[in-house]
């Protein structure tokens, strides 16, 4: 017996049904693409072509095109790479960490996020071939050891860590996203009204029969998966910001990195996460689904990761002064006030003090308002990469090698690239698979509806002060 | 699932602090006294020849300046315990402050014990000042004026690291803590009282406002209570590291309270479904604080810049290994038995076993505390002798006794809190 308090808000509205659940969302994978889908969908591949045109560009004739020089050799290459990372660390921590919180709100989000989450991934692993200039020899960075020549990779190098972590990482959550879609296939599969459909969606199906053994394996399969995800997202992370911490470089060698990446991660891909489900929820007529009330939910858990991401700028840059040590002090001087201090300030008004305004129960709520800033949380997220690596870069430790990164041409163009990939990825997802997992949203209607536990403004009458279903 | 029948729980639950136990509370005190006696004259006797042994392995940002005496020891012990339990305190309203925050439906039937912890602030309050003003000396370097005199990196953390920036600190700190868990803990009696959504709502709000000090202070009192006792020392994820071994003892010891009360037949309806949830908790804060431990040593490690080196470097291999064997010890205990301990689900629902897990991780924080205080005090002078068992003892007693007199003031279950159905009804 599970009972559900009153002072809850409902998570689906709308007065739902199971049936309705199917139909609703079902809709658009069943139905021909809407105009608008067809403008944004022109519109990504049009970007992706432009920005495939830039990489085998740069490919062809080297990094050289990029804007780097002697003394700044990373700059929007590993910023996109972090960042695009970063991104991707919403869809699990949404269907893991919030499932062993008991989240409810989650299966709203959960599979757009996991969809969101492997193309974030995918961009970032192009700016990793893309920066090893030679994408021919991507091989190496894996333990290939003699059967290429006598060397192996340097084990001590976070930058192996990382192909290990994030090919893990990506591999589990693909399987994760995809066992969890069987169900809904099976679904789809099941209403088809032509030949060609139902044999693409019942092969994808697996042979889903929704029997209580389909059902026992599945929870069997999903929890640990969970239990997988759930370090790998954090290990994730923490690995990229040893690509940095490793070192000795002042601003990069600093022991706060790895949870602080870890919440700065969360923190964009919470942002994304929204960027995304706003507009779909608005296209896809999805209102009922995607209540405010997750919306809200979503904006606390961006203004929690904002603020212990600001709590690490402050204490970074309290200790550089507290520590004494003099290019410490200056690394996060030169930050504030240095040649780059348009993107310092870029970072911390973006960052820490506009999620902030959700501590406003009206802005939280506020669709446009959310739109707005958690765009400017993506913006700001890209400016914190950018200054952790470039400002720390450009000025090192011999004054006449000092140095300005100015960006070329082609540095935008491969971020666009990324652009178009992800988005022509999302689209061509949100059209051909069920945004919203219906049979978790079905799992939780009898005790979140809002007819279902008696919360419905309108026909439906409130019954008692708490509501119980039996299950 | 399961059954359907309703079982009837006295709402009006109450803890009766007997005459009998606070009797033997007491009694504990004084034995933790006696044994602190004990501990003292020994350690006044026999102290000399520890400080002249030590005089030179004292590298640790010294400068060998001079060998620690009796009384460092003695300082280092006190503010030790007075440290652990503050951060015990704490976390009861911290806690608290989270289940608020969250809309956490499960925890309203164990919201009582935590939410009784605070009281025992003012106390742990007293305790760090008077430590500080009669033995600040012993326990921080920086506080010699003479020593900052000759030394540019401490002049130039002075304006941070002085006597009066570090009381009024302290006292801002304490006393804000404090001032937010009066209200909390009155909007609760309140609550109990009139019932109704109004001291949801408020504490929900001051809850918010709590987490928002608590997020600044915990780090700030990090550098001030502990990094700053190796003053040439700083990490910038000590303060978070700090809070994590404070979160998981203050867990644990909320677990321990509540199985405690369960074994004198109260607490009914606290079920083993809440059980597993605080055992989930135990178990993940324990990873937690393992995962800041291990990013905290593997960066130091893998820079190894000496200044910051330096701190592993007498907790491995300086004072010829004193504390080599603990700091092997504090990740087994830590990370390695909770972690293969509580693994199971069954590990987390049966109240022996959760008994264990707790009062192991609470003597390791204990433990990894005096890992982070001991060596930059008392360098290879610290130990375990009656002065450790019995100071522990005095501040174990005292906070049970304030405990548990502050727990028997309300009713064990917050009756009116509009989740209660759900936390009576919980079932995972």
């Amino acid at each position: 017996m599970n009972v559900t308090s009153s002072v809850r808000e409902p998570l689906v509205t709308g007065g739902k049904t199971w049936a309705d659940i199917t139909n609703d969302i079902c809709r658009q994978v069943e139905g021909k693409p809407s105009k608008s889908w067809i403008i944004a969908f022109t519109f990504s591949v049009l970007l992706l072509g432009v920005g495939v045109f830039c990489v085998m560009y740069t490919w062809f004739v080297g990094i050289g095109v990029w804007g780097l020089n002697k003394t700044v050799g990373w700059a929007w290459d590993i910023t996109n790479f972090v960042w695009w990372v970063g991104i991707g660390h919403a869809g699990t921590l949404i269907s893991a960490i919030l499932l062993l919180f008991r989240q409810k709100w989650r299966t709203s989000i959960n599979r757009a996020a996991e969809a969101m989450t492997i193309f974030a991934v995918l961009c970032a692993a192009s700016f990793i071939l893309l920066h090893m200039g030679r994408p021919w020899l991507a091989h190496w960075a894996l333990p290939l050891g003699n059967t290429y020549g006598s060397l192996w990779v340097n084990f001590n190098s976070p930058l192996v860590w990382d192909v290990f972590a994030i090919s893990t990482y990506l591999t589990v959550s693909v399987v994760f996203w995809y066992i969890g879609l069987i169900p809904d296939l099976a679904t789809i599969r099941d209403r088809a009204t032509n030949k060609i459909s139902r044999l693409i969606y019942g092969t994808m199906a697996f042979g889903w029969n929704g029997s209580a053994k389909d059902w026992s394996r599945f929870e069997a399969v999903s929890l640990v998966l969970a239990g997988l995800s759930t370090p790998l997202v954090l290990s994730v992370h923490t690995i990229v910001s040893m690509d940095f911490a490793t070192s000795l470089v002042p601003g990069w060698h600093t022991t706060i990195f790895p949870p602080y990446f870890v919440a700065g991660a969360i923190f964009s891909g919470f942002a994304m996460v929204l960027t995304l489900m706003l507009i779909t929820r608005k296209v896809f007529h999805l209102e009922d689904y995607i209540t405010l009330a997750h919306v809200e939910s979503m904006n606390k858990v961006i203004t929690l990761t904002g603020s212990i991401v600001g709590v690490a700028y402050i204490t970074e840059f309290f200790i550089a002064w507290y520590s004494g040590v003099e290019y410490e002090s200056y690394a996060f001087i030169n930050r504030a006030t240095g040649p780059y201090w348009w993107s310092y300030l870029a970072m911390m008004t973006c960052n820490v003090f506009s999620p902030q305004l959700f501590w406003f129960r009206s802005v939280r709520r506020s669709i446009l308002a959310t739109f707005v800033i958690s765009i400017v949380v993506n913006i700001g997220m890209w400016f914190e990469r950018f200054v952790i690596i470039v400002t720390s870069l450009h000025r090192d430790y011999l004054p006449s090698s000092w140095a300005y990164f100015t960006p070329t041409w082609f540095d935008i163009g491969d971020y666009a690239n990324s652009f178009g990939l992800f988005f022509t990825l999302f689209l061509l997802f949100s059209k051909f698979l069920p945004v919203i997992n219906m049979a978790e949203v079905k799992a939780i209607l009898k005790s979140a509806g809002d007819v279902q536990t008696g919360q419905a403004t309108g026909n439906a009458k409130v019954k008692s002060n708490e509501t119980v279903s039996h299950n | 699932m399961g059954s359907h029948s309703t079982v009837h729980y006295n709402l009006d639950e109450k803890y009766d602090f007997t005459p009998e136990a606070k009797k033997r509370v007491l009694m504990w005190l004084f034995i933790g006294l006696a044994m602190f006696g004990v501990g003292l004259a020994m350690l006044i006797m026999g102290g000399g020849d520890h400080g002249h042994e030590v005089a030179h392995g004292a590298t640790a940002g010294h400068g060998g300046a001079h060998a620690p005496t009796w009384t460092a020891r003695l300082y280092a012990v006190l503010w030790h315990n007075a440290l652990f339990f503050t951060g015990i305190s704490l976390i009861g309203v911290f806690f608290v402050s989270i289940q608020y925050v969250a809309w956490a439906g499960w925890s309203v039937t164990i919201k009582r014990i935590p939410e009784a912890f605070g009281a025992f602030l003012p106390f742990s309050f007293v305790a760090m000042l008077v430590i500080f003003l009669l033995g600040g000396h012993d326990i921080f370097h920086w506080t010699h004026a003479d020593a900052v005199a000759h030394d540019e990196v401490l002049q130039g953390k002075s304006a941070f690291l002085n006597t009066p920036f570090f009381l009024v600190r302290m006292v801002l700190f304490f006393g804000l803590w404090y001032f937010i868990w009066r209200i909390i803990r009155g909007y609760s009696a309140k609550e109990d009282l009139e019932g109704g959504l109004t001291y949801y709502n408020k504490t929900i709000t001051v809850s918010a406002v709590f987490l928002i000090i608590f997020g600044v202070s915990t780090s700030m009192v990090a550098w001030d209570w502990t990094m700053s006792i190796n003053p040439h020392w700083y990490s910038t994820l000590f303060g978070w590291y700090h809070f994590a071994s404070w979160w998981v003892s203050g867990i644990a010891t909320i677990v321990l309270t509540v199985l405690l009360l369960k074994e004198k037949g109260l607490l009914s309806f606290v079920n083993q479904n809440h059980l597993h949830d605080l055992g989930k908790f135990m178990f993940a804060f324990s990873v937690f604080w393992t995962y800041l431990w291990v990013s905290q040593f593997l960066l130091i490690y893998y820079a190894n810049i000496p200044e910051e080196i330096i701190y592993f470097k007498e907790r491995m291999h300086l004072y010829d290994g004193h504390y080599r064997g603990l700091f092997f010890f504090n990740i087994i205990i830590n990370f390695l038995f909770p972690f293969l301990f509580l693994m199971t689900r069954d590990a987390k629902r049966q109240t022996i076993l959760l008994k264990i897990a707790a009062i192991a991780i609470i003597i390791g924080h204990w433990l990894d505390f005096y890992l982070m205080i001991m060596p930059g005090v008392t360098k290879g002078t610290s130990g375990f002798g009656f002065l450790e068992f019995g100071t522990v003892t005095v501040f174990a007693s005292a906070f049970i006794y304030v405990i548990s007199t502050q727990i028997s003031k309300l009713g064990l279950l917050a009756k009116n809190h509009p989740m209660l159905q759900e936390s009576l009804h919980h079932d995972i």
